[in-house]
């Protein structure tokens, strides 16, 4: 399987043999950044497209035709639109905090985006404590949001924020031991020792029964963080007009909408990563010949195509689901996630305590 | 330079005097290459991502939720992000009627759309008044409120009408420029000062 | 209808009675509560519905005209007229304490005419703005456009109302009030709101995500139709009905030629009377299948919405065929229909009888089974049968509050004695309930199709009316089930080829009326689905 890694080291070769180290690291780190910034628009561009394709096929419909070749260059028109879009500065808000909401919630994506493994030799933060940093990151999003929300002065947004506050903070926490439930079958929190751990095969089968249940939770939970229907109730278009994000325009406006569906990429990217074996190819114990045509696959596919895929049945069920109430909403998440969930930790435990595992 | 519409010919649109005059006037007065370029890139984002704001007063509304539907599918044009917040949309379809009570809520969500902004005057009660014309409450016209950049005929319009407007809609896009001075979108205050006799038709 | 006048007549000496089109009961402003108080609590008498509420201005007095129906005994109209000749300020008791339906329409009234009515909660406009000049449909009523200018501003205190009520002295006293307390935390939806569907406002009084009142301010699409229609020779009147509900404009427009064909006492062929009957189910297809996509959609389920489209579009591309639009049809004409159907007709309508059962199940399987959608429309939106009566919410709302109020069968009229179907009754009083009926109806309705498509009589499909159309002097109401419960037309003429008053009792406004009660205790996301559960046109309360 090819290893990025001789690229990133050839690159670092180069530099130091004609600079200074200080000054090799600040160059790799401004590349490094401009790659990560690049990446995060055209993966939030294609996936604008993605599901306005896909929720077209689910309706019936065609879906963006015209601009471009089967409506591929559609999201840069957006793209172009909103950028030249008039920023509105609205009478009565909180200045300081209005402008900073959106740029809470796009940081705090960008900063997740790092934290994944693209490919072998493919990462560019790694920590020993890797996936506890990203569940941290990711809560900054959620203050954006809130300031967001209380900054318009408004009394949609208002409504929106603390919605979008109450059912974060409370889904957080089965997702939180989704994941945890990983870390315990896995024994570390280091992203790449992670995928590594899974080169024999993925731990949704390793682990079996409580990795199954886990993966569930994580799937609902994941939706519900990323505030998409049928947990969209934070923006329910029609309840709430645009919810948080109501009195928003141009870029600002922009940044959310990118983010919205960024962090659809990185909670799909986060259960490919701790379920699906993250970059890793499908191992099957034994099947030595079979492995092999696997790993001809680069690397990056295979993250790609696991992230898209659990993306894929994300936007199905925005598309198929009814939005729930939030008194339903929260209680389905007190009531019965969050106590399943921690029963499962508990089944995890003895299955590692025990041995039941592959 | 021609107003390219994708699968549309030119002639196939019934009034093309005014865009020819307009193209006209613009490349009379010359224009930089650079900035001219851009303008154009800018103008093709903006006449291909035309998010409307959902606003309808009656029936027309119904025929723009079928345009919205599998049959017509505005979607093929990139129009379908309907956003529910003036903030977020281009361009304000008014559909159906608009009354005395109505009036300040209308020109309120003209002004919280962001610029660039257009309106669309669809169906007979937007353009004139259509069959209430003569109400002691009816606004004939939204025309009379607001700068319309495009009327659609109809009681209601059928969705290819619909269809038909909104490319006459990208066609002034196209020809507009957001740099320099010439065929620049006016804000209403601009119009007003240019026109002050509209201003005092609205009493 | 003689042992009614003897007993009424007993109750309150001072009436004097009108024969016409049904019983007309005169009765003095000063006898008229009384006699209200006895005309709904009386076991004999009992009328529990108030059907309308017609303003009117004879020029020497104003008043009022009640249509009053009985839903125990007959269903059997009774119109009680009161009348005052003080035009500077006109009072009638109000009877908005007898029958909660009137609490609205009253409003309506005072409204057009200004009369004033004694001990209504809430005397504020309906329709028009509240700095507006001068009762429009008055007939001395100035419209030059410098007394009510296209103003630009907002309304001003929009939170004050005012009352009159009387003490136990006989004197009236102006009391006047707010609407909302001020600690109340006032969330405002609309006009331009996705969920109004049209451009209805509310204005909530919420507790967090608890509702706790809901101020529903109308008038956003109020053109003046009723006004308009005074200048307009009768076959000009027909087209306001497609543009007032749009969703039922085949039933509405059926019922004003009824009612103008009553009053000449003209015969309709009986091929225009099956093909009126037909398009009229056809239409309450499309309707209820907007009403289903809406509600999917308003409950955040998008893909919904498309399947009850692609079905409606089959609705719409017959109507086309036949009557050339595919909204605004203008079908009916006084005397029949304007066009023979098309030669496809029969054709197309059996492949929508066909497939509908198949489409049926797949919007129940995409929809109404999912356990979401069951959890957020069950229990949603409590309205009683008492209540329905009391605020006559007629049509697929009251049926699914278990009240057997269906035009068709209560009053039958054009091809409906002729064929068999059931009158869909859901006994849950909620959201899912009124949702359902629709969803069964619409099998009703193609039942319907399926007895008449092979059984369209040949003949003529209008009758021989004359060139100028005059109706006698005289009154006359006329109802139809529309799609969204009992449509009235209202006409009172003096003779002329113009109506004298023309009123339109639309369904919908009564459906508006329940959105506080049933909205209370209820949370923001149920404002939303009580709202689509109801299903309201807004031009169609606002006429």
């Amino acid at each position: 399987m090819f290893d990025f890694g001789i690229w990133t080291k050839w690159f670092n070769d180069l530099l130091v043999g004609c600079m200074p180290e200080w000054l090799a690291i600040l160059i790799e780190c401004v590349v490094i950044a401009v790659l990560v910034l690049l990446t995060y628009t055209v993966l939030a561009l294609f996936y604008i497209l993605y599901e306005r394709k896909l929720c077209a096929w689910f309706q019936c419909r065609l879906g963006p035709m015209r601009v471009g070749k089967w409506g591929l260059l559609q999201v840069f028109a957006d793209m172009f639109k909103i950028l030249v879009k008039e920023l509105i500065s609205l009478k009565g808000t909180d200045r300081f905090l209005f402008k900073l909401a959106p740029y809470l919630v796009i940081t705090s994506s960008v900063v997740m985006l790092a934290c994944l493994p693209w490919g072998r030799g493919l990462q560019i933060i790694n920590y020993n404590i890797g996936i506890f940093f990203i569940l941290a990151v990711s809560s900054v999003g959620v203050l954006g949001i809130l300031l967001a929300g209380w900054s318009s002065n408004n009394k949609y947004t208002l409504i929106g924020a603390m919605r979008s506050g109450a059912q974060m903070i409370s889904y957080e926490i089965s997702l939180g031991l989704a994941l945890i439930t990983i870390v315990v079958f896995a024994g570390t929190m280091n992203i790449s020792e992670l995928v590594y751990e899974q080169e024999k095969a993925w731990f949704l089968f390793r682990g079996h029964i409580p990795a199954i249940i886990a993966f569930l939770i994580y799937i609902v939970a994941a939706t519900a963080e990323t505030n998409r229907g049928p947990f969209d109730l934070p923006e329910a278009e029609h309840e709430l007009i645009a919810g948080y994000h109501t009195e928003y325009s141009g870029i600002h406006f922009g940044f959310f909408y990118l983010a919205e569906y960024l962090n659809l990429f990185i909670v799909s990217g986060i259960a490919s990563l701790m379920f699906l074996g993250g970059w890793m190819p499908l191992h099957i114990p034994g099947w030595d010949g079979f492995n092999a045509v696997m790993n001809w696959i680069p690397s990056i596919v295979w993250f790609l195509g696991k992230a898209f895929f659990i993306s894929f049945v994300i936007i199905w069920f925005k598309w198929t689901f009814p939005r729930v109430r939030i008194d339903q909403m929260l209680a389905f998440e007190w009531k019965y996630l969050m106590p399943l969930s921690l029963a499962n930790l508990l089944l995890m435990a003895v299955f590692v305590a025990l041995g039941w595992h592959f | 330079m021609e107003v390219k519409i994708k699968s549309m010919k030119h002639e196939d649109f019934k009034d093309n005097e005014y865009i020819d005059k307009l193209v006209e006037e613009l490349n009379a007065s010359g224009t930089n290459v650079m900035v001219g370029k851009l303008d154009q890139l800018i103008n093709w984002g903006l006449s291909n991502s035309l998010w409307p704001l959902t606003f309808g007063t009656s029936c027309c509304a119904i025929e723009f939720m079928s345009l919205g539907a599998a049959r017509y599918d505005m979607a093929r044009f990139g129009f379908e992000v309907a956003r529910n917040s003036p903030r977020q949309a281009d361009y304000i379809m008014v559909q159906g009627t608009i009354v005395h009570r109505m009036v300040p809520a209308l020109l309120r969500l003209y002004d919280q759309l962001a610029e660039p902004k257009y309106v669309i005057a669809c169906g007979g009660c937007a353009v004139s008044g259509g069959p209430f014309k003569n109400s002691y409450c009816v606004l004939p016209g939204v025309d009379k409120v607001l700068p319309v950049d495009v009327y659609i005929p109809g009681c209601p319009p059928r969705p290819e009408a619909f269809f038909y407007g909104l490319m006459q809609l990208q066609r002034k896009i196209k020809v507009q420029k957001f740099f320099g001075g010439v065929n620049r979108k006016e804000r209403i205050e601009e119009f007003f000062a240019k026109h002050p006799e509209e201003r005092g038709q609205l009493g | 209808m003689s042992d009614i006048k003897a007993k009424i007549s007993q109750i309150c000496p001072s009436v004097t009675f009108e024969e016409g089109d049904c019983l007309l009961v005169n009765v003095p402003e000063q006898d008229w509560h009384s006699l209200a108080t006895a005309l709904k609590n009386d076991r004999e008498l009992n009328y529990d519905l108030l059907t309308a509420v017609v303003g009117m201005d004879w020029k020497e007095s104003l008043g009022v005209i009640y249509y009053l129906t009985s839903t125990a005994r007959n269903w059997d109209l009774l119109a009680v007229k009161v009348a005052v000749t003080d035009r500077k300020n006109p009072m009638i008791h109000s009877v908005s304490d007898l029958w909660k339906v009137a609490l609205f329409q009253e409003r309506e009234a005072f409204d057009f005419y200004g009369i004033k009515f004694i001990n209504h909660p809430d005397m504020r406009r309906f329709f028009l703005r509240n700095d507006w000049v001068g009762y429009p449909l008055r007939k001395d009523y100035d419209a030059d456009p410098k007394l009510n200018p296209v103003r630009m501003e907002d309304e001003k205190h929009e939170d004050d109302t005012v009352s009159f009520v009387e003490d136990e002295n006989g004197k009236i006293k102006k009391i006047p009030g707010k609407v909302f307390t001020e600690d109340d935390y006032v969330v405002n939806f609309g006009p331009q709101h996705p969920s109004t569907h049209g451009v209805m406002r509310f204005r909530a009084a919420v507790d967090g995500e608890i509702i706790k009142k809901v101020d529903v301010v109308s008038g956003y699409i109020h053109r003046g139709i009723e006004k308009l229609c005074e200048g307009l020779t009768y076959p000009q009147i027909l087209h306001f009905t497609d543009r007032m509900d749009y969703m039922s404009a085949h039933q509405n427009r059926h019922c004003l030629c009824m009612c103008i064909e009553k009053a000449l006492g003209l015969e309709v062929p009986q091929r225009a009377v099956v093909i009126r009957t037909m398009m009229d189910e056809l239409m309450r297809i499309s309707s209820h299948l907007l009403a289903f996509g809406c509600t999917a959609m308003d409950l955040g389920a998008t893909t919904a919405f498309f399947y009850g489209f692609r079905e409606r579009e089959m609705v719409l591309d017959i109507f086309e065929k036949t009557c050339g639009a595919r909204m605004s049809m203008n079908y009916n004409v006084i005397g029949g229909v304007i066009a023979d159907i098309h030669t496809d007709f029969v054709k197309d309508v059996k492949e929508l009888i066909r497939i509908m059962p198949e489409r049926m199940k797949e919007y129940h399987k995409v929809f109404t089974g999912n356990v979401i959608a069951m959890n957020r429309l069950k229990g949603v939106g409590i309205l009683t049968k008492e209540n329905a009566i009391n605020y006559a919410v007629t049509g697929p709302s009251g049926r699914g509050s278990d009240w057997s109020c269906d035009c068709r069968k209560k009053h039958p009229y054009a091809a409906y004695p002729m064929v068999q179907f059931e009158e869909v009754l859901e006994k849950g009083c909620d959201s899912y309930a009124r949702y359902m009926v629709r969803m069964r109806e619409i099998e009703e309705s193609v039942r319907i199709l399926e007895q008449l498509v092979d059984r369209i009589p040949e003949g003529p499909i209008r009758a021989q009316v004359p060139k100028i159309i005059k109706l006698p002097a005289g009154r006359w109401y006329q109802q139809v089930e529309a799609s969204r419960g009992t449509f009235g037309v209202y006409i009172e003429s003096d003779g002329q080829k113009n109506p004298y008053r023309v009123h339109f009792q639309s369904p919908c406004f009564n459906l508006v009326g329940v959105m506080d009660i049933c909205c209370q205790g209820n949370m923001i996301a149920d404002l939303i689905t009580i709202g689509a559960a109801l299903d309201f046109v807004i031009p169609d309360i606002d006429r």
